[in-house]
């Protein structure tokens, strides 16, 4: 590719929007899941990285809304609505939440990445955002990365290598 | 978090030490199974930001050998032995004589070796630990991973996830004398777990 793409990093628990022809990428998603919405019209993207299921347990002074799945998707929402995204068009993609370790009577916290897709997924139909893709669940990590021309998410992983959706 | 910010200069000299004696011992146990001297840096204690953790061993897409283990008992933690694919192939090499395979992955029996080389060495890291703390701590079953290292390292970061964005990590590198074989042991001892080794070291706590 000649025409230079920027590329906008996520990084862990954290969320950005790219517009056009720009990328967005998080890279080396474990149990986190890495979210995306897109509004195909403006073509504009957004991504969240999220790593805990629930801010409910948060005991951080200021709470960082786009590390937990209940806060980060409104947030994500938000911020695309801002940039003129219309709720009805924007669809969601999801990648990532393995399970990095497994172990025999694995407590609670072992069970974090199905714990964070399921409360995506609960998030996502409150706020009638379709989820059209997902790859998660496994025990690999993932790098992904979306082209806002597209709107297509690109998944690569060490153990499975590269797949679109 | 606020509280790691302001833990004087002292205190993670005490954590460091923590670090050593570990460190130490299983660098003791990996030169009597290698029968060759292994060096171990000086320990580090820092307050990373998530992001930067695993650029400590190279970047989050970076692959990695990871040995992870859970801590138990009174002190309870996150405790990685991570290596580079290549290191890890001359370990089983020179351990337990499989021929070094070229295609990156680890079969079964290899697998169990390294898992079984991380237990001992994890293992001496706590025990040692243990007996300077006078805390009881003791391993789970040793898992094992070969991925990105983003990927594995958040795994020892959520008891932390829901206190801010930072862990405090116990980080020690150790290598053999012709540096074929370096690894990284990550103490991520979990945020409860402080109070708790400064108490048992005679560290008050109150006077930050």
């Amino acid at each position: 590719m000649i025409e230079e793409q920027s590329i906008v990093k996520v990084g862990m628990a954290d969320l950005n929007v790219v517009q056009q022809s720009g990328i967005i990428r998080t890279v080396g998603l474990g149990s986190c899941v890495g979210l995306t919405m897109y509004d195909p019209e403006l073509k504009l993207a957004g991504m969240a990285h999220v790593m805990l299921p629930s801010s409910d347990i948060a005991r951080e002074g200021q709470l960082n809304v786009a590390k937990y799945a209940d806060t980060a998707l409104p947030a994500l929402l938000a911020k695309l609505r801002e940039l003129g995204a219309s709720p009805s068009r924007i669809v969601a993609k999801m990648a990532g939440g393995s399970q990095m370790f497994a172990f025999a009577g694995a407590g609670d916290t072992m069970r974090i990445g199905p714990r964070n897709v399921e409360s995506c997924k609960a998030k996502l139909a409150e706020l009638r955002i379709p989820l059209i893709a997902e790859d998660t669940g496994g025990n690999y990590g993932r790098t992904i990365e979306m082209d806002a021309g597209t709107g297509i998410l690109l998944i690569r992983s060490v153990q499975t290598g590269v797949k679109e959706m | 978090m606020e509280v790691f910010k302001h833990f004087k200069e002292f205190k993670m000299d005490v954590l460091r030490e923590v670090g050593n004696i570990g460190a130490g011992n299983a660098a003791t146990a990996l030169s009597r199974l290698l029968n060759k001297p292994v060096d171990m840096a000086v320990p580090k204690v820092q307050l990373l930001p998530f992001e930067e953790i695993s650029e400590k061993v190279g970047g989050a897409e970076q692959v990695v050998v990871a040995i992870f283990l859970r801590v138990e008992g009174e002190a309870p933690g996150n405790l990685f032995f991570i290596l580079s694919p290549e290191a890890a192939k001359s370990l089983l090499n020179r351990l337990v004589g499989f021929p070094p395979e070229t295609d990156g992955m680890f079969n079964e029996m290899e697998q169990s070796a390294l898992c079984e080389i991380g237990n001992i060495l994890a293992g001496s890291y706590l025990s040692s630990l243990a007996d300077f703390t006078k805390l009881s701590m003791y391993p789970t079953v040793p898992a094992l991973a070969m991925d990105m290292a983003g990927a594995i390292l958040s795994f020892g970061l959520l008891q932390f996830g829901h206190m801010g964005d930072d862990a405090l990590l116990i980080d020690t590198t150790f290598l053999e004398g012709d540096h074929e074989v370096e690894g990284q042991f990550f103490l991520i001892p979990d945020p409860d777990s402080f109070a708790k080794i400064f108490k048992s070291l005679g560290v008050p706590m109150d006077h930050d």
